[in-house]
């Protein structure tokens, strides 16, 4: 579902190589000219180790991203609803499977990112350690979460690592079906009755703010954009995807008849931009660093899965082998 | 030490008549479960009608660092495209 500018949350800057500056020359020079670098490309380790680390941190957050969605399947209120709901669960399956997918091009191996997530060693997005209270936060995470995904994911769509654009262009044609199914709840609540409005207002209320901080530390904090930019695996600033996100989200709030919980948003019209009041980085900081409603819940859960899977794993194997030596005997 | 099932890359065409296109890869103990998760991961909207799987291992791929060698005697034999030729206007079918 979504990457957060948190390639800028590495514990140690990568530093670029000085050893090989004539190749290093030639793959900028590349990049520069719009050219994709593809998986046996010689490549900075540098770039390496960004890529890693960002398409791992999204893989993750994919994965993540299917517990607080999930915890409403069961009482999802209808049917189609439910239908819907799976779906969208099952789509985050296969975009953190895509991911990691191009992950391993670069020379990881699946075992070790998933051991990093289950350690707590890897970051993923802040928003899948809030809480899914009501019905309504499927809405507002459908109609939010996915909707900054998207804003966030379409410029890695023409991503340099073509393995990386390659999966984002998946995913981005599948995204949009999550945000319109999330709106239409939305709207469905905001015109019901006045505890359903009520229960989409709170729904926008608690999803507000995380959603805004979804687009990662401010450009001014954000460490190592400048170098993704050069690279050209960031295209836009988290600043600027965060402001193109209010501009459009604030008139669906509008459409919607419901408030937006920032009581300095105003329209600017000299700029044609909203302005916005300032966002509590200590909350993202706190979540990011594992402080959050429900980082703890979230990790448990995967290591429950993922211990509870083992033996499944394990059977296959076995089975695997099995008919290859029996295949190898005949 | 890798545990991990083994790594298949996944090929799908997505209509009868197109050819089979690389899509990504899946992890599975064997050739039948990679099939089995390329469906799920790879079309759970109709993006094909067939599934190949092959054992990424097994794969050999040309070095990018030949690229030159491999493709570069290609570059300067222009007369192998139509457009080289040069075909008065006024004859057609050509």
């Amino acid at each position: 579902m979504y990457t957060q500018g948190l390639d800028s949350q590495g514990s140690e800057p990568v530093r670029e190589e000085r050893d090989s500056a004539g190749r290093a020359a030639r793959f900028q020079a590349r990049i520069d000219a719009e050219e994709k670098i593809e998986p046996k490309d010689w490549m900075p380790e540098a770039y390496r180790q960004t890529l890693v680390r960002q398409i791992s941190q999204h893989a993750h957050s994919e994965i993540v991203g299917m517990l607080p969605e999930g915890n409403w399947i069961t009482r999802a209120p209808s049917l189609r609803r439910k239908a819907v709901l799976i779906a969208k669960v099952q789509d985050e399956g296969g975009h953190g499977m895509y991911l990691y997918s191009a992950a391993e091009t670069l020379g990881v191996s699946r075992e070790q990112l998933v051991a990093q997530l289950l350690a707590g060693a890897a970051k993923y997005s802040s928003i899948f350690n809030y809480p899914t209270l009501t019905w309504a936060d499927i809405g507002a995470i459908g109609w939010l979460v996915d909707g900054a995904a998207i804003m966030n994911q379409i410029p890695i769509c023409r991503c340099s690592y073509g393995p990386y654009a390659r999966a984002m262009v998946r995913i981005c044609k599948e995204e949009s079906f999550h945000q319109r199914q999330g709106f239409e709840i939305m709207l469905t609540l905001a015109r019901g009755s006045d505890a359903q409005r009520a229960m989409a207002q709170d729904a926008l209320n608690r999803w507000w703010w995380p959603s805004l901080m979804m687009f990662g530390p401010s450009d001014a904090e954000s460490k190592h954009s400048a170098q993704s930019m050069r690279w050209k695996i960031k295209r836009f600033s988290n600043d600027e995807l965060r402001q193109k996100f209010i501009d459009t989200t604030v008139p669906q709030a509008h459409f919607l008849g419901l408030a937006v919980p920032d009581r300095a948003l105003r329209w600017n019209p000299a700029s044609e931009h909203y302005e916005s009041g300032p966002i509590d980085w200590s909350e993202f900081h706190a979540v990011l660093s594992g402080h959050g409603p429900c980082n703890r819940e979230r990790l448990e859960a995967r290591r429950a899965a993922h211990d509870r899977g083992a033996w499944v794993r394990e059977a296959a194997a076995a089975h695997a082998r099995k008919h290859a030596a029996r295949a190898a005997a005949a | 030490m890798n545990n991990d099932w083994p790594l298949f890359e996944v090929f799908i065409r997505s209509r009868a008549g197109l050819e089979h296109k690389h899509v990504g890869s899946v992890h599975a103990a064997d050739a039948r479960m990679a099939i089995e998760h390329a469906r799920d991961v790879y079309t759970r909207r109709q993006e094909g009608v067939s599934i190949w799987v092959v054992p990424s291992a097994q794969i050999t791929a040309s070095d990018p660092g030949e690229a030159e060698a491999l493709f570069e005697p290609a570059r300067d034999k222009v007369y192998r495209h139509p457009t080289f030729y040069e075909i008065p206007e006024e004859v057609k079918n050509l």
